[in-house]
């Protein structure tokens, strides 16, 4: 036991350097103005206040930007999740002529750098009328949170044995049947952990409202709003932090719910 | 007849399942990356978006001039440098983590995983606010221990690559960490012992049996953080509010971004997203490759 002390105290230490940003945003948040604006700074408050967030969420408007945020993410959700669970089937019940390079493709447009994108999908997107809509945020994340659910998908309905299906096929169940009675209902658990992620990529974009979102104001979703409390000379330290709290809580919650897939959600790169 | 039509209804209905993926991917992704691939081969600004001015076809004039540009080697040099640094980094400290973890009792092990996942699901927008607070000239909590009176981490350019780095490598070592020890889990334990037993050190048997045993996985976590720290984007443009003083910051993503919609030089701005796309793409085949070795079926 004495030889782990150290080991011991090292990871205390690392631990806490790793969770302080955050602790430091939601009690910067919870601070009174007068202890921001202070130059005495403390770690601790004992004047604890919802002013911040009352004002971002009354005054800023954050409360709608919330709810636009929120809808995206869940419309993104619902949306990827029965798209990807078509595909990830058509890639592992079936063997057909370009299965592997489909494949490949899809593993490529994860790695595409979205924001280089964002210069044709601005055209895109002004062409079909979407500038200043969340439709716009909708259909383009869906686009781009697609390939990396319907990777890990793959994985999951891999682990559903086929006799199963073939089983009820002979049964006499039909194709559709097959699919939304028996294996769907198999794959779900898999099918909430990929959506955590289509959610966590949809709630976090920030280059894409950034860029279609010009100047509808009430289009505009939380991670570019936080950007307009952000002023040249006094940022309003106390408003940031109530706002960044409120859009990390959601993927905090949903990362813990998920976290003993993602690991395993590295393409198989981990063998159980 | 019955048995042709079946298989010929068999043989359409994987792509029946993928249509409704292809009807989102093709206009919303394979357009724009072909579109991409138009524009910067294009000369078009401001002038062909809103005035209605014919853009004309310039082949590859938006590349030579890219080429021909000192500031473009910079950025490339810049961003090469930066997603090198960000890379080693994250891996020292991802690495040195994972070992530490096999070495703790079970609290500490669960508190700092704990930890590390809260750096790990905090968007990168809010990780960059909360981290450009704490390092804020008048307010910020490091200059008041610190004892640095109104010091700008923001102003210097490698100062600044520092606190802008710092805040990546905060989002990124879990990944790292997580993974390395699952892997290093998944090492029978009688080889560390009989490795112990032999005399050999912690440092010694880290490099001489973890290290090579898990090379697949280290491959693979390697070239997963050079492709994310290679396209940086929102710290930088967040932090050092779009590309730093006089655009020192800048990296290659954030670049084409402000060609295209700072300068309006969409054709310029395109060129740049091919070049940088190119590179991903050359390090995703490398990626490929490493998934075939370590034993993945596609």
């Amino acid at each position: 036991m004495r030889r782990r002390l150290l080991p011991n105290t090292v990871a205390l230490v690392v631990a806490f350097l790793t969770a302080f940003p955050l602790y430091w945003m939601v009690l910067s948040a919870l601070k009174p103005n007068g202890e921001i604006q202070s130059l005495d700074v403390r770690p601790w408050t004992l004047h604890p206040t919802l002013d911040n967030f009352v004002r971002v969420l009354t005054g800023e408007g954050f409360g709608r930007y919330l709810l636009n945020s929120a809808g995206v993410a869940l419309t993104v959700v619902v949306l990827s999740a029965g798209v990807a669970f078509l595909a990830a089937v058509a890639v592992t019940r079936f063997a057909f002529r370009l299965r592997t390079t489909v494949l490949i493709m899809f593993l490529i447009a994860q790695m595409v750098p979205v924001e280089a994108l964002t210069i044709p999908l601005f055209f895109v997107v002004r062409d079909l009328g979407l500038l200043n809509t969340l439709g716009s945020l909708v259909v383009v994340q869906l686009a781009f949170t697609l390939p990396f659910a319907i990777w890990m998908m793959r994985g999951f309905v891999a682990a559903v044995p086929e006799a199963l299906e073939e089983a009820a096929m002979i049964d006499g169940a039909g194709r559709a049947t097959v699919l939304w009675r028996i294996l769907f209902p198999l794959v779900a658990p898999g099918l909430v952990a990929t959506s955590v992620f289509s959610f966590i990529t949809a709630w976090n974009d920030f280059v894409f409202a950034r860029t279609f979102i010009i100047s509808a104001k009430d289009n505009q979703t939380l991670p570019a709003a936080l950007l307009v409390f952000f002023k040249p000379d006094e940022n309003d330290w106390g408003g940031i932090m109530a706002a960044s709290t409120l859009m990390t809580i959601p993927v905090l919650i949903f990362f813990v719910a998920v976290q003993r897939r993602l690991v395993s959600g590295l393409g198989g790169a981990v063998k159980d | 007849m019955t048995a042709v039509l079946v298989r010929r209804r068999t043989k359409a209905r994987p792509w029946l399942y993928l249509l409704p993926a292809a009807a989102v991917l093709v206009p919303m992704f394979g357009y724009p990356v072909y579109m991409l691939g138009l524009l910067s081969v294009f000369d078009y600004r401001q002038a062909q978006v809103s005035g209605g001015q014919p853009s004309t076809f310039v082949g590859f004039g938006n590349y030579a001039t890219l080429l021909g540009d000192a500031r473009f080697w910079e950025v490339l040099a810049q961003t090469v440098g930066f997603a090198a640094a960000l890379v080693a980094a994250t891996l020292a400290v991802g690495a040195a983590l994972a070992v530490l973890m096999t070495r703790v009792s079970p609290v500490p092990r669960t508190t700092l995983s704990l930890a590390a996942l809260g750096a790990w699901a905090a968007p990168a927008m809010t990780g960059s606010t909360v981290w450009m607070f704490l390092f804020d000239a008048d307010l910020g909590l490091v200059n008041q221990v610190l004892g640095l009176d109104g010091f700008n981490w923001f102003y210097d350019r490698w100062v600044t690559f520092g606190v802008v780095g710092a805040t990546i490598v905060w989002h990124s070592f879990p990944l790292v960490m997580v993974t390395l020890y699952a892997g290093i889990q998944a090492i029978p334990a009688s080889v560390l012992e009989a490795a112990a037993l032999d005399g050999a050190s912690a440092w010694g048997s880290f490099w001489k049996i973890i290290v090579p045993m898990l090379r697949p996985l280290i491959t693979i976590v390697v070239i997963q953080s050079v492709i994310w720290d290679f396209k940086v984007f929102t710290q930088i443009y967040v932090m050092t509010n779009g590309g730093g003083v006089a655009g020192q910051n800048t990296v290659l993503n954030v670049y084409a971004y402000q060609t295209a919609f700072g300068s309006s030089e969409y054709g310029l701005g395109s060129a740049i997203a091919v070049v940088m796309t190119l590179i991903l793409l050359a390090i995703t085949l490398l990626y490929i490759r490493a998934l075939y070795r370590s034993g993945e079926k596609l």
